[in-house]
């Protein structure tokens, strides 16, 4: 690391740890959506990553739609496309879940492959509507702004933003999982499909909406994504690997799993990626959380509970 | 309250029950008994919609429940507590009971609940994994009454349970029946439990009941030779 002194030193890393923070809220969104439907119903959905761009998109075509009609509103749009995202990919989660999903609850591994497939035709679809051709969001200008924390650190806004947006989402998740009625429903049906049917819940139902709130929260990572990337029809296939990754490292059963995992995989490859060129960085994480993973083959958080 | 007409399961090209026809009456104990394998287990998730029916007919109430799915059972008055209990491990013990409360829109769990069963009480915070043997056994007791039920189907209640608990059980599903004026159906191999608690004891066999009797004239070496090994 020759040529930089200490104080250069502690503001690249203070620096490149909110841009990793930024990525770390993608993840941990990602993660979320993909962790609940993964622990309720055994589906590994390998069209998360489209359902991340069809939020992204949703925020794209907001974007525009605000500025051509209501330029006005300009300034706060990305919130209405927040909810626009969510609301889209959620729409199409239940779809799925109904057309698809649903009619292969008993044959794991064909989900994996009919999730593959879905993916593919939904990026076609990306492609035919939205053209192959990677599409940028335009932010208002008092979200482009960076704070200057000090000479040398600058905390851009819209990273702040994005940050704020992920810890009300974690905390509403939490919340819908651990304190409300429905979220008792979904741990039941988690727990003992079979018996949770035997005492009275409708486990269609709750793996129909589950699905879409998965799907749902993966949009939102959407609406942030496109303040860190530009969004393209195969841009969700760049994610999906490092959110299974997420998913696996923190232990599929723990939302504090989730969110760990997230954050070290994502600052570790934001502070590496300084250093190095960005593969060797993808390299060096995946080849610790495999190491990590051969030791402690559950993930990092377990529930210590006889099961 | 309860009619099986000539009920046949099958698992795949195996048939396991071949065909039973009984009633369980208003407030009545009806103990199914038989040894490992005759099909005891397979009759309680058949009623329960666990594993498809193949032919003949359940009527519930004057009802036909045969083709429903076991969610729709429990609205209408089913509840079902299952051999090895199935605790939702990580869940505590009050959110166990409160799982049953949502096919009645109830948001509080029914004081007598903790009443019958006061150690669930003292343990509400718990897993319901970290439990005992017992102690889960009464938690799928509570978490089926919280459904409100008018049969009440338990699967071998007495599987790994202590001899003097054994007892205790027979009393409280006793008073449940008599406080609460439901039926209960319930398999066993254990004989003496079965004649504690039932009004009435059909015996089970290769998928067919091969016997039956009200308690007051039951021969009981009779039935003691069916379950021998």
């Amino acid at each position: 690391m020759g040529g930089y002194s200490l104080t250069d030193l502690v503001s690249i890393m203070a620096m490149q740890g909110f841009a990793g923070l930024i990525l770390f809220s993608v993840f941990v969104l990602m993660a979320l959506g993909l962790a609940i439907i993964f622990g309720q119903m055994g589906v590994i959905n390998m069209a998360h990553g489209e359902f991340l761009i069809l939020g992204a998109y949703m925020t794209y075509i907001c974007s525009h739609v605000v500025q051509t009609y209501a330029p006005a509103l300009f300034p706060v749009y990305f919130f209405a496309a927040v909810l626009l995202a969510f609301g889209a990919s959620f729409l199409l989660g239940i779809v799925v879940e109904w057309l698809l999903i649903r009619h292969l609850y008993k044959r794991p591994l064909d989900t994996l492959l009919a999730t593959w497939g879905l993916s593919l035709i939904l990026q076609q679809i990306y492609r035919s509507i939205f053209g192959a051709r990677e599409v940028g969001v335009e932010l208002p200008p008092w979200m482009m702004g960076a704070l200057q924390a000090t000479d040398t650190i600058q905390i851009p806004i819209n990273g702040l933003i994005v940050m704020g947006l992920t810890v009300i989402i974690t905390i509403g998740v939490y919340l819908l999982i651990y304190r409300s009625r429905w979220g008792k429903q979904i741990r039941a049906v988690t727990g003992n499909r079979v018996m949770a049917g035997a005492v009275g819940i409708d486990t269609d139902r709750i793996d129909r909406y589950t699905f879409g709130i998965g799907c749902g929260i993966a949009g939102v990572a959407g609406a942030a994504f496109t303040m860190i990337g530009s969004t393209s029809p195969t841009a969700g296939q760049l994610y999906i690997v490092d959110t299974f990754l997420v998913v696996v490292f923190g232990g599929a059963a723990s939302l504090l799993g989730t969110i760990a995992s997230a954050f070290t995989i994502s600052q570790a490859r934001s502070t590496l990626e300084f250093f190095l060129s960005g593969s060797m960085a993808q390299v060096l994480v995946l080849l610790t959380v495999v190491g990590i993973l051969m030791l402690r083959p559950q993930g990092l958080f377990t529930l210590k509970v006889r099961r | 309250m309860l009619s099986v007409t000539d009920l046949r399961v099958a698992y795949g090209q195996s048939e396991a029950l071949h065909g039973l026809t009984f009633e369980v009456g208003q407030a009545e104990i009806v103990a199914v008994v038989g040894r490992n394998g005759m099909g005891k287990s397979t009759l309680m998730k058949s009623l329960m919609g666990l594993v498809p029916t193949r032919g003949g007919h359940v009527t519930f109430d004057g009802a036909d429940i045969t083709a429903l799915p076991s969610h729709t059972r429990v609205a209408r008055g089913l509840a079902y507590v299952p051999q090895g209990r199935m605790i939702f491990s990580t869940m505590t013990v009050q959110e166990n009971i409160e799982t049953g409360l949502f096919v009645r829109q109830r948001k509080a769990v029914p004081a007598d609940i903790y009443t019958l069963f006061p150690v669930l009480q003292e343990m509400r915070g718990r897993y319901g994994g970290n439990l005992s043997g017992g102690q889960q056994q009464q938690l799928a007791i509570a978490r089926a009454l919280a459904t409100e039920p008018k049969l009440l189907i338990l699967d071998e209640p007495t599987e790994g349970i202590q001899p003097n608990i054994i007892q205790e059980m027979a009393r409280t599903l006793r008073r449940i029946r008599d406080e609460r004026n439901l039926s209960i159906l319930c398999s066993e191999q254990v004989l003496s439990f079965a004649l504690d608690i039932a009004d009435r004891v059909l015996v089970i066999e290769g998928g067919r009941i091969v016997h039956q009797d009200r308690r007051a004239d039951i021969d009981a070496e009779l039935v003691a030779r069916y379950l021998a090994v």
